[in-house]
């Protein structure tokens, strides 16, 4: 289970998100979802691979589109959102991606570097390299400053991509599939810096996982998307105590202790 | 066996729906391309200007090629050289060959060389690129860090080949005339000054102009076809393939057909 207690306030909600559809072609993803991500939670949105997860967390920072329904976000309806309104959107919200999408051809001071030199232009060479250093300990990986994103191994490149969404000080943290691909111990150190994200930076966050260990892990809510809606949502006890038999093979196939 | 009607109408059907697809495809590919286009024009002049990022891009594509650039100029120089003067010594007029050589150069050896050498070399290095950076999302990582993808990776690059180009074409002219003169000189003896005197008489304005504009065109296709190629690629590491490979043929493709074009504008002006 999750430690420690984080200060959630469930009088804010963050993310509002109301009958959302989306399709592509004939394939309809995502059948009328409505979320609420409150003020320092952990949200978990937990499903099989192609059920619309990640569309979800695309369509809340501006990547897609969503064919109906609304998608409030600190505020602002993101659907209607467009240039700079959105850019300063998304300067709140941190997007860590399943393959950390880090620029290849940068090194990792440069990787940190961007958002924040292309954002925030009245900041000194000192001030830049500071906020770096800061991230760079904060996912614990100052050794790697001068390195190139190739030199790393798949949990590092994961911190890294954490680090670099963390630089602009985000609202909001949304988890592309953070422990896919990982080893079972390198899963437990990003399972813990997702807690830690939470705690010292004070986000809200979503999660898109199929990993249960992680879920439980960083999980203060759980929701699961099953036939594009949400079917079931509560704690992780409260999602998989069902005879749903979808859910309990999607429990069964975990292999949760 | 016989085909019943039915089946026969099926199949007919079947057939006509396939190519009203493909059609479709075809129409849907041409306005994504001219919207790419013109995407590029309304960003090109709208700030922030991506400054540094031109400079670098030109940096890469420009001197980066200048190795092979010089190669290739320096020894089609020589080849041509070679392979006209059997022809020009049957009617006793070898000494027309730098006149000959020069005209050969300037009006369509050094801009369509460099062209294919640029489609070839920077046209590929952009569609893999990008195709990269689309299939391990850095595009979308860009855009939810508040950066315009668009502007920093496309319209970057196809300024940098825009500019390079022509830039490029002037050196593969000046490279060729120069091995060239090495040919001419340790055959026929001419000298350095002779030799280009006769170069510079033999051209005019309009045929380095022309190369020029020819040039910046081919430069801009050979940016665009890459970026358009990358931007879009899909389907993982064999989008990134494929997506080099296209840029690098339509390229090539386009550069051809633009030269054929330019040729006719060109008569016609002369």
């Amino acid at each position: 289970m999750k430690k420690g207690q984080p200060v959630i306030d469930r009088s804010i909600s963050v993310i509002s998100i109301k009958n959302l559809v989306k399709s592509f072609g004939d394939l309809d993803v995502l059948r009328g979802v409505d979320l609420d991500l409150y003020k320092g939670e952990n949200l978990v949105v937990l499903g099989k691979s192609g059920t619309g997860k990640s569309v979800l967390i695309k369509i809340i920072s501006g990547l897609l589109r969503p064919d109906e329904g609304t998608v409030n976000v600190l505020g602002e309806d993101v659907p209607q959102l467009r240039g700079r309104d959105l850019d300063r959107l998304r300067l709140r919200i941190g997007f860590s991606f399943q393959n950390s999408a880090l620029y290849d051809s940068m090194t990792i001071k440069k990787n940190l570097e961007f958002p924040l030199v292309r954002n925030q232009k009245d900041l000194t060479r000192g001030e830049v390299l500071q906020r770096v250093e800061t991230v760079l300990d904060a996912v614990g990986l100052s050794q790697t400053i001068n390195q190139m994103p190739s030199e790393l191994s798949g949990g590092q490149r994961k911190r890294i991509g954490i680090a670099r969404t963390l630089i602009l000080n985000p609202d909001i943290m949304l988890y592309d599939e953070p422990t896919a691909g990982l080893d079972p111990i390198t899963c437990i150190e990003i399972n813990n810096l997702i807690n830690e994200v939470q705690e010292r930076f004070h986000t809200s966050s979503i999660i898109i996982t199929h990993d249960l260990t992680c879920a439980k892990a960083v999980g203060d809510r759980m929701v699961m998307l099953l036939d594009g809606v949400f079917q079931r949502q509560g704690t992780f006890e409260e999602v998989f105590n069902t005879d749903d038999k979808r859910v309990k093979l999607f429990y069964d196939y975990n292999f949760i202790d | 066996m016989e085909v019943s009607p039915e089946n026969e109408k099926r199949v007919r059907t079947r057939r006509s729906r396939v190519i009203s697809r493909k059609i479709d495809r075809f129409f849907l590919a041409l306005y994504d391309i001219f919207s790419f286009n013109v995407r590029f024009f309304k960003e090109v002049f709208l700030p922030p200007y991506e400054g540094k990022e031109i400079i670098r891009q030109c940096y890469e594509i420009g001197v980066r090629s200048l190795p092979l650039i010089s190669l290739t100029g320096f020894i089609i120089g020589i080849v041509f050289m070679n392979q006209s003067r059997p022809s020009l010594a049957e009617f006793g007029a070898t000494s027309w060959l730098p006149s000959l050589v020069s005209l050969a150069i300037v009006r369509a050896l050094a801009p369509l060389v460099t062209a294919l050498i640029g489609a070839g070399r920077i046209g590929s290095m952009i569609g893999a690129e990008l195709g990269s950076m689309k299939v391990t999302e850095q595009i979308d990582a860009m855009e939810v860090s508040a950066t315009n993808p668009f502007k920093f990776l496309v319209v970057s690059r196809v300024l940098a080949t825009t500019f390079m180009i022509p830039a490029l074409m002037m050196y593969t002219m000046l490279v060729a005339l120069l091995g060239a003169y090495l040919n001419v000189s340790a055959n026929e003896g001419t000298s350095f000054v002779t030799y280009f005197t006769q170069v510079f008489d033999a051209i005019t304005f309009l045929d380095i102009f022309s190369s020029v504009i020819k040039s910046t065109l081919f430069g801009y296709t050979i940016g665009m076809v890459g970026c358009y190629k990358g931007y879009n690629s899909s389907k993982g590491t064999e989008g990134v393939g494929k997506a080099a490979n296209s840029s690098v043929v339509t390229a090539m493709f386009l550069v051809f057909i633009e030269e054929l074009l330019s040729l006719q504008v060109i008569t016609a002006l002369r």
